[in-house]
């Protein structure tokens, strides 16, 4: 049971990490600012994800399970909001806020 | 060993770039990258106190207030950038810091093996502090003197940046009035935010006594969150010259300074708690120095005042 | 399994750091900021795992404070240069 959980843990993390490289690869290579920011995206979502996916499996206790689900849910809605605030900079027109 | 290589080097990279970019705002973005990086140090080093510490006060609010400095700086970056220093003034001072880190770096490199470490006497006697954290333990029991002072210190620093108003606007409203779209992102993330920031800063506050965690930490994250309504326009920096204010940002250090002067009278010397109510003072302490650094901290970013207080 | 999370981390905080030269490059300050939040999510990536690894389940709060911090930082980021930028002074 637990080297099934562990195989899982590991095939969670790895996914995760390729889509941080993902991302990163499309900061770096894309065209313009806000493709960018797409890639950016994915590797907040998915990447951060699914590594606290990989180490729920191994957390001990409730309490833990929920403060990592709990980080992974900031980082989300503080990602999400601040790359729209970042794209209205990012825009041709600029700003009217 | 080759991830604690890979993060040195990363960090000794930041550095360098921060010191060497040309734009005041990529540099503090280096800065507040720089800060995240040594966070993760201090986790490796098993210090996760120093790290929560570093993430919150170090990268975070202190990345904010040189963005505000750098901001107010953008006006007079290209007619300052025609003076630079000259070529021997450069030379000493690059020698200066070089043998200051040369001198650091030696006395670390000699220490005797096992390094002389105060940690095992902390162990013995936490127990009279009724803490389960040492580092708090040292914090508030055996250096409160030094935490003490510390909160004075940021008094004093905020005194400071107060008296740079302009005397029409003294007493008044700091910076400039937020505006947000009531409707828009902005308002939509400080309105999540804000409140789970609030319960999370709480946390980190209340479980310092045993595990890490403790009133600095805590509350900057307050702080953060107070900017960030600011920022988002929900609500208004207050006039500095609100009394409320004022005694919410001396409420910490004077109840520190009574129970001190107490302790004369209680365990015979300052500071001092006898032994059965250490606990119960700590946490007395500790919840009104948390509530004023928390407003010290967000006003020392908010900054000077730049509006007239309404009569 | 301690070691192979260690190693996620390094590769997380590798990956990421090929994302700081975008900060050195970025033509414009959205890039740096974003450089910047990419190195966030990547540090709490990290930090999750290293709270497994070394079994400093501490490491989590102080990833929690960063998640906060973060956004924190990037909305004043994005206003400073936006205030800055839009009245052109």
């Amino acid at each position: 049971m637990s080297f099934a959980l562990d195989a899982l843990t590991i095939l969670a993390v790895s996914t995760g990490a390729f889509f941080f490289l993902a991302g990163t690869v499309g900061l770096l290579r894309f065209p313009d600012a806000l493709s960018r920011l797409h890639a950016l995206t994915k590797a907040d979502n998915l990447g951060l994800g699914l590594v606290v996916l990989g180490l729920l499996l191994q957390a001990e206790g409730s309490f833990a399970a929920l403060k990592l689900i709990g980080v992974w849910l900031l980082t989300l809605l503080a990602g999400a909001t601040v790359t729209q605030l970042i794209a209205r900079t990012a825009r041709p027109g600029g700003t009217h806020e | 060993m080759a991830f604690d290589t890979g993060l040195v080097l990363l960090v000794l990279g930041v550095a360098v770039w921060t010191i060497v970019a040309r734009d005041t705002f990529a540099a503090v973005v280096g800065f507040v990258a720089y800060g995240l990086l040594l966070a993760l140090v201090w986790v490796r080093l098993a210090a996760p106190d120093v790290a929560l510490t570093e993430a919150a006060i170090g990268s975070g609010v202190t990345g904010v207030l040189l963005l505000g400095a750098s901001t107010r700086l953008r006006r007079t970056e290209t007619s300052g950038a025609g003076e630079k220093p000259g070529i021997t003034l450069r030379l000493a001072a690059g020698m200066l810091c070089a043998l200051v880190s040369a001198g650091v770096a030696a006395i670390v490199l000699k220490f005797p093996e096992p390094a002389p470490t105060l940690a095992p006497h902390t162990a013995a006697n936490i127990a009279a502090t009724g803490l389960g954290n040492p580092v708090t333990a040292v914090l508030m029991a055996y250096r409160a003197i030094d935490t003490l002072l510390e909160t004075v210190v940021l008094l004093l620093a905020l005194v400071g940046i107060w008296s740079l108003a302009p005397d029409r606007v003294w007493g008044g409203f700091p910076g400039a009035r937020h505006h947000a779209d009531p409707e828009g992102v902005l308002t939509f993330i400080a309105q999540l935010l804000v409140p789970m920031g609030i319960l999370v800063g709480i946390h980190i506050f209340w479980i310092g006594s045993v595990a890490p965690g403790g009133e600095f930490q805590g509350a900057t994250i307050l702080a953060a969150m107070w900017i960030l309504a600011m920022m988002a326009g929900l609500v208004d920096a207050p006039s500095v010259s609100r009394r409320w204010l004022r005694l919410l940002l001396v409420a910490g250090p004077t109840v520190f300074l009574a129970i001190g002067l107490a302790g004369f009278a209680m365990a015979g010397a300052f500071l001092a708690y006898p032994a059965p109510y250490a606990k119960l003072l700590i946490v007395t302490i500790e919840v009104p120095v948390t509530l004023s650094i928390a407003a010290t901290l967000a006003l020392l970013v908010a900054g000077p005042a730049e509006r007239a207080p309404q009569r | 399994m301690a070691d192979f999370l260690l190693a996620a981390a390094g590769f997380v905080l590798a990956t990421v750091a090929l994302g700081l030269v975008r900060i050195l490059r970025g033509p414009s300050e959205a890039d740096r900021i974003m450089a910047a939040q990419l190195l966030g999510s990547g540090g709490i990536a990290a930090l999750l795992l290293l709270a497994e690894a070394m079994s400093v389940p501490a490491a989590v709060d102080v990833a929690l404070t960063l998640a906060l911090l973060a956004a924190f930082v990037s909305v004043a980021f994005v206003k400073g240069f936006a205030r800055s930028g839009a009245d052109g002074a």
